[in-house]
């Protein structure tokens, strides 16, 4: 019974339960299965995520409450979250243990697990990032821990890489059809490399590159309980290296800042020197995490210029790019690029697939965060499962009656993602003598923002025939896209909707009033 | 340089024979590939010969007894439906013991039931209860949405009938599809929702009855749109055609048109109850052409010589038009 209930063993009944509830989380964000379930709890879980948030919007948003949750125990007992609960920190672990020196000798695996100068780079990621969201006083800054934040980048890698993936081997497992997001091969080589790297060094993406374990590093310095060594009975002979997980130096002078709090070290111990420890003395540990200045500057300053020459690179003003259609739900863009994190949760929620994660279209700050793609889907008009599944008010939680403008909401009118055009070169009925309409046809609002007036032609082959020719009314028209996304000419719609009109914004409103409201109300029956 | 103290000896006879065979056995493997995967012609790709599968009718025997079209008025969905069954001859006329059922609803759009746009859930539960008690053994629905597939069965309310009923729900997977050959006046080859169709003995349409912008009604004949996948947006071109070929691609074995509300404008996805009339009719028969045309006169209150698709069905002798001709049963629940 006590080979069982060995501190390993809890530790990892912990790591299993935490890494399925993520994967259950993961799967079930789909309409089907979603229900009240907290998918984004891990999200709101992250302390990183609602302290950079909190820098940027000076608010906390609704759920991220509960990080205080993780706050409170890493304050006392250090960085347990590294090693019991991160999902991605357990995926390096388990990956680390098969792929890494598992069967080669003790003294290579004693080397691999020594502190290394390398190991203070998370540090300087986080004071850049930090630096980032401060920005430069009136301006206020931009998020950007969502690059290397290990649950969003772990969410960011499951929802557009690998579900898809996983659908493609096996079809219909996780979609009824198949899902694709542009360019997300980037992501996924991306988590193989960051998980390969395992193989050369332990906990590579931990040690290294983790903003989030560089925070709960920052805050395990006033930790109240450790692992301490105690010199007496210690014989050096650094047996306590073999499995230590964040080479935190146990044989020497803890490293508390990198300290996972494994407790390999002390069942490793052949003298049982190793105890974890209430308040231990200051003498046997480094208690705070070694960043050298210089380097820290330096990572401040490529923080400010991410926001400085991100900002002034013009993406995000005047020269906003049309293809930057928004959830429907989103605040404004300079305020969404302080709150999204780049979780791409919307995008694994989405039923149509229509979110994808941009690359440059809204310039550097959002690479990856989430814009609609009306050839590959459209925003149905009855859902706001994007809005519901977002952890940090991005995209608010708005309801269906907001959303759709009915309602105790009539007079404000429904959330616009922008305005469709038409392109009548293309349009089969403007100049290709073929009847169509479907755009009309799918058009969800009612009375529908696409009408069409019949008119009779002589065709070249001498014929008459008449056609119902579309137009679009923008007072009515909310940019869901279906139009796009259906028009039979798919290489390049003959409607395409652009970010001109999204009601978010006042900047880019089309229409001064919202169109003349009394016309649209007395539509009430369909004109032919 | 070391050398094994025996490598001066020769090949032994059994080196010599594995040696031998692994060898010859790779060129027979090389020639044996080579022959098999050889495509000695060359292709035209886009223009090559399709074949598809046909649909068989599952239409039943024609009676000259029972009348072949009912129309029952009432105010509650499960009410009025039996009672035009039961004009009918009953649904035992249709569905035997150990039947496998496919019901085909309309669930094109996401839209809530009151909305009218989609197959009510009452209708569903009442004709799959009908269904069972006439000794069904299975029920399948499915449907290849506009909308996406999952948002538009759970807001219809059909996947909570489903789960009630326990009916067997199938979602257009990519696997579920498969091409269908067809004599049509457009439709000749088309990727076809298949699936359910390898297992159903019997087949019922179940269609709300909405105003459309392009063919001016979507009934019980439209209905059978959503069996078909690919580019579908390209129907738009020849609608009334590929409208009534579709009533010789499917030849169920009942419809049943669901007139309790009725989407009079702004159709097919409608968006306001404003839209919505009640009509409270419930319409059935085997043939499509005919509801419809009932269905467009009475239900929607038009013109039926508006209506193109029926008309050619019409001539394609495909239904009748004239459903006061043909033996016909009206009641009031």
């Amino acid at each position: 019974m006590k080979n069982l209930l060995k501190l390993r063993n809890v530790r990892r009944v912990a790591q299993v339960f935490f890494f399925s509830l993520f994967l259950f989380f993961v799967f079930v964000t789909d309409l089907r299965y979603l229900k009240g379930y907290p998918v984004s709890l891990f999200l709101e879980l992250d302390p990183l995520v609602a302290f950079a948030t909190a820098i940027t919007t000076h608010t906390v948003y609704m759920g991220l409450m509960w990080s205080v949750l993780l706050i409170l125990p890493t304050l006392l007992f250090g960085r347990i979250f590294c090693n019991w609960i991160c999902p991605y920190g357990i995926l390096h672990h388990v990956t680390g243990w098969l792929l890494g020196k598992r069967r080669a000798e003790e003294r290579e695996r004693i080397e691999a697990n020594r502190y290394k100068n390398l190991y203070s780079l998370k540090y300087v990621i986080l004071i850049a990032m930090i630096a980032a969201a401060i920005g430069l006083s009136l301006h206020g800054g931009t998020l950007q821990i969502g690059w290397l934040d290990p649950i969003c980048l772990f969410h960011r890698s499951m929802s557009t890489v690998v579900m898809p993936a996983l659908n493609l081997l096996l079809p219909g497992s996780v979609y009824v059809r198949q899902y694709f997001h542009v360019g997300a091969w980037i992501i996924g080589f991306m988590l193989l490399f960051l998980v390969g790297m395992n193989v050369i060094i332990p906990r590579f993406f931990c040690r290294v590159l983790c903003p989030l374990g560089a925070f709960l590093g920052t805050l395990s310095s006033v930790a109240l309980w450790r692992i301490d060594r105690d010199p007496h009975k210690c014989v050096d002979c650094d047996l306590c290296l073999k499995s230590c997980e964040g080479a935190s130096d146990p044989h020497t002078q803890l490293r508390k800042s990198e300290c996972f709090v494994c407790f390999n070290c002390i069942e490793d111990c052949p003298e049982d020197a190793l105890s974890f420890k209430f308040l231990p003395a200051l003498k046997r540990e480094v208690t705070a995490p070694m960043v050298p200045a210089r380097r820290a500057l330096l990572g401040s300053l490529v923080g400010l210029g991410f926001f400085a020459f991100g900002r002034t690179s013009g993406a995000s003003d005047r020269n906003y790019d049309k293809k930057v259609i928004r959830p429907p739900g989103s605040v404004e863009e300079k305020d969404f690029l302080d709150r999204c994190i780049k979780c791409d949760q919307c995008i694994r929620t989405c039923p149509t697939n229509v979110l994808q994660p941009a690359l440059m279209e809204s310039g550097l700050e959002g690479i990856w965060t989430p814009i609609l793609n009306m050839k590959i889907g459209f925003c149905e008009v009855n859902c706001t499962l994007c809005g519901q599944v977002c952890p940090t008010g991005a995209i608010q939680r708005v309801t269906i009656e907001e959303k759709t403008g009915t309602g105790p909401f009539v007079e404000e009118g429904p959330i616009k993602l922008g305005t469709a055009f038409y392109d009548y070169g293309r349009c089969l009925p403007w100049s290709m003598e073929t009847p169509c309409v479907v755009c009309e046809e799918v058009c969800p609002v009612s009375p529908k923002a696409i009408y069409s007036r019949e008119v009779t032609i002589i065709k070249r082959d001498g014929n008459p025939i008449t056609l119902r020719r579309p137009y679009v009314d923008p007072a009515l028209c909310i940019g869901c896209g279906i139009c796009e996304h259906e028009c039979p000419v798919t290489d390049e719609a003959a409607i395409r909707v652009s970010a001109v009109g999204e009601t978010r914004s006042k900047d880019r409103r089309l229409l001064m009033d919202g169109g003349d409201v009394s016309s649209v109300r007395d539509l009430e029956k369909r004109q032919r | 340089m070391d050398l094994a103290p025996d490598a001066g000896e020769d090949v032994s006879r059994r080196e010599f024979l594995l040696r031998l065979g692994l060898t010859t056995a790779l060129i027979a493997g090389t020639g044996l590939a080579a022959r098999k995967l050889w495509q000695p012609k060359h292709f035209v790709p886009g223009f090559e010969k399709e074949v598809g599968l046909q649909l068989r009718s599952y239409a039943p025997e024609v009676s000259k007894v029972l009348p072949s079209l009912a129309i029952a008025h009432g105010t509650e969905h499960e009410k009025t439906i039996r009672a035009a069954m039961d004009a009918l001859g009953g649904m035992g006329r249709f569905i035997k013991k150990g039947d496998i059922v496919m019901i085909k609803p309309n669930v094109a759009f996401d839209r809530p039931p009151a909305l009218a746009a989609t197959t009510h859930p009452d209708a569903l539960r009442a004709v799959a209860k009908l269904v069972r008690e006439a000794g069904a053994a299975k029920v399948m629905i499915a449907d290849n949405p506009i909308n996406s597939p999952t948002g538009c069965f759970l807001k219809s309310g059909l996947t909570a009938v489903a789960s009630e009923m326990n009916l067997d729900l199938m979602y257009p997977e990519a696997s579920s599809f498969a091409p269908l050959q067809l004599e049509g006046e457009i439709l000749k080859h088309w990727t076809f929702f298949h699936e359910p169709f390898k297992t159903a003995t019997k087949v019922i349409g179940l269609a709300p009855c909405k105003d459309h912008n392009l063919c001016h009604a979507s009934m019980t004949t439209k209905n059978w749109y959503g069996l078909l996948g690919g580019r579908r947006n390209q129907f738009h071109q020849h609608i009334h055609s590929i409208v009534s070929d579709f009533a010789l691609m499917m030849k169920p074995t009942l419809v049943i048109l669901d007139g309790m509300n009725v989407l009079m404008s702004n159709g097919p996805t409608g968006g306001r109850l404003s839209d919505v009339k009640p009509m409270n009719t419930i319409v059935a028969g085997t043939d499509m052409v005919a509801v419809d045309s009932y269905g467009y006169s009475h239900l929607l209150e038009r013109d039926i010589a508006e209506l193109t698709y029926l008309h050619k069905a019409q001539e394609r002798g495909l239904g009748n038009l004239n459903w006061e001709q043909t033996l016909h049963k009206e009641v009031t629940v």
